[in-house]
């Protein structure tokens, strides 16, 4: 009974603290703390409700280096019933291409799965397009940015999807896999009790030898990704040039400056 | 076996109407296409849009695949990406060019794990270097960084997002072929849009002019300023998401990187601090102006125009200022009609 609900889910820097080194032009992913991808809080609640709602599982799995276990931990927390790192250095460097193929490989692994909610997106890659790539790998239907669930049951979901002009109603069987948007829901704190637990508990790290039955390993990892960035740069700072304006006469330069510019 | 060769562009369609994005497409299509010395296609799936073909060529295009067929009326992604795969196996472009937009976001990537080759998101730009290769440019970690990535594989497939490059130029005179597929629909694909729910009621993206505001505006009703301000300069209201959460609005106006990204030609930003989520939303747009309290928010070091002073004062004088001057305005007229 139920259905087995699968969660991607991805470690990311907090956004608001990590540094850009400009100069060399590379991202210091060891200046902030990791978190849970934003997005993805809002996969894991749809999928926890579902359960709630039919019973069943849910899993998350994730892909990165041993010290992703804490968002796995965090998953666990909020009403994941598994958790399943994939960690190898052989699956790093991988871009959406080969980080979808990796999930998909383990997915399979997995067994049974009638449903996968995806975040819409990742804050740091800001792709969107690992969701989609893995229900192409899976051979399933997928729906993008959804926004909120009408129904689901053992063989079908209706959902509403934003696609940012309408709003559609889709219906899709299972397997299948959604992405959502935040409009889905608010995720749950977990509670102290939740966490203790969630700290205790397995984490299962699975290496490319894990799914090397099921897997060609040569599309993990760098050597699986076609995309390579060659160059970071930094986006204009418009505001060295920003023009203050203060006091009584602010408003009348500003209706200049509308003026000027054609805006009235 | 064939070469790649070319660029191809998915042209995009709703309800018959060609989204804007692809004669955007297919100016940048064109100028990578005439520097590679190469063909540029178009392809279109839908029904009962075969006047829209030829469109394509007049901005662009040499020749034009079309995909006509009731089950292509609706947007269903598997069976577009089916046909688009098929007809990318068939042609072999070197690159294959789709929308940014949510459905270009929702199909590319299919089409990329099927062919197995590498896609780049949401791309700014797009250049060809000196071995030929085509670089893409694209932000990330929310707008902080842009990269310059390149594909080793074929078909170098990339989205472009809405409204950063310019439209091509229609010439009416221009000639090109449309070559008439034929649609085979083999099995269900397991997806059926049962319905549009209902359009949005503000498409903030395409907006002109946008008077968006933020935690700076203290009550609901409050939002009735910003929304004479914005009617007044011809634009639209957007908002924060933390207004948006609150309930205030409706999500359709959020700019964010969680809401809605736009690069209006005028953005003023009513107390709004800035946060890095908001700024991701807005720092492409023309000309920024910010009006806050706090002479330290972020939001001024992307504006190019900052007021520092309160809303509360400032954007009712704009308000009191414009009306003047519109019924100085719409006064002349009359006078003139009489």
């Amino acid at each position: 009974m139920g259905l087995h609900i699968v969660v991607p889910i991805k470690q990311v820097p907090d956004i608001e603290k990590v540094k850009f080194d400009v100069e060399i032009g590379r991202i210091d992913r060891s200046s902030a703390p990791g978190e849970t991808n934003p997005f993805d809080l809002n996969a894991l609640e749809a999928a926890v409700q579902i359960k709630e709602k039919l019973g069943g599982t849910v899993t998350a799995i994730s892909m990165g280096p041993l010290q992703a276990q804490s968002t796995l931990r965090d998953a666990l927390s909020r009403g994941a019933d598994r958790a399943i790192l994939l960690s190898d250095v052989r699956f790093s460097g991988a871009d959406t291409l080969a980080t979808s193929y990796t999930l998909a490989c383990a997915i399979r692994k997995l067994g049974r799965f009638d449903l996968i909610i995806c975040g819409e997106k990742t804050v740091d890659g800001d792709t969107g397009q690992v969701g989609p790539e893995l229900a192409e790998h899976l051979d399933i239907p997928h729906v993008a940015y959804v926004s909120e669930i009408r129904k689901v049951s053992e063989e079908k979901i209706v959902v509403v999807s934003d696609m940012g002009d309408a709003y559609y109603l889709v219906e899709v069987r299972l397997p299948a896999l959604i992405t959502v948007t935040k409009d889905i829901n608010t995720p749950r704190l977990p509670t102290l009790r939740d966490k203790l637990k969630a700290r205790k508990a397995k984490i299962e790290v699975w290496t490319a030898d894990n799914l090397a039955d099921v897997a060609d390993v040569s599309r993990f990892g760098l050597s699986g990704s076609p995309t390579t960035v060659y160059e970071i740069t930094f986006p204009a700072e418009k505001g060295k040039n920003v023009k203050i304006l203060r006091g009584e006469d602010a408003v009348n330069e500003l209706l200049e400056i509308l003026e000027e510019r054609g805006f009235l | 076996m064939r070469k790649y060769s070319g660029v191809m562009v998915f042209a995009e369609q709703r309800e018959g109407e060609t989204h804007p994005i692809t004669f955007e497409l297919l100016g940048k299509g064109r100028e990578i296409a005439d520097k590679l010395g190469a063909e540029l296609s178009g392809v279109l799936l839908g029904y009962q849009v075969k006047d829209k073909a030829r469109e394509l060529i007049y901005y662009g295009a040499d020749k034009v695949f079309l995909f006509d067929h009731p089950s292509l009326k609706e947007f269903d992604v598997v069976l577009y990406k089916r046909i688009l795969v098929d007809l990318i196996k068939e042609e072999k472009p070197e690159i294959f060019l789709v929308g940014a937009t949510r459905l270009g976001r929702s199909l590319a990537p299919r089409i990329a794990a099927a062919l197995n080759t590498g896609l780049t998101a949401d791309c700014i730009d797009l250049q060809i270097d000196e071995n030929g290769d085509l670089v893409q440019i694209r932000p990330a970690f929310t707008g902080n960084i842009i990269a310059h990535i390149k594909t080793k594989t074929k078909p170098v497939m990339a989205t472009v997002r809405y409204r950063v490059l310019p439209p091509g130029r229609r010439d009416v005179s221009r000639r090109g072929k449309v070559i008439v597929k034929e649609v085979e629909i083999s099995g269900d694909t397991g997806i059926k849009v049962i319905r549009k729910e209902r359009a949005k009621r503000v498409r903030i993206a395409e907006a002109d002019v946008i008077v968006a505001c933020g935690r700076g505006l203290r009550k609901r009703e409050d939002l009735k300023m910003i929304e004479e301000l914005a009617s007044l300069l011809g634009g639209v209201v957007g908002a924060s998401r933390p207004l948006v959460d609150e309930g205030w609005i409706s999500r359709d106006h959020q700019v964010g990187f969680s809401g809605n990204v736009v690069k209006p030609r005028l953005y003023i930003a009513c107390g709004i601090s800035g946060s890095p989520q908001h700024i991701a939303g807005m720092r492409n747009s023309e000309v920024i102006i910010a009006i806050n309290i706090d002479p330290s928010a972020p939001i001024f070091k992307i504006a190019d125009y900052g007021v520092v002073g309160d809303l509360y004062e400032i954007v009712p004088r704009l308000i009191g200022e414009l009306k003047k001057r519109r019924g100085v305005r719409d006064g002349r007229k009359n006078s003139e009609e009489t």
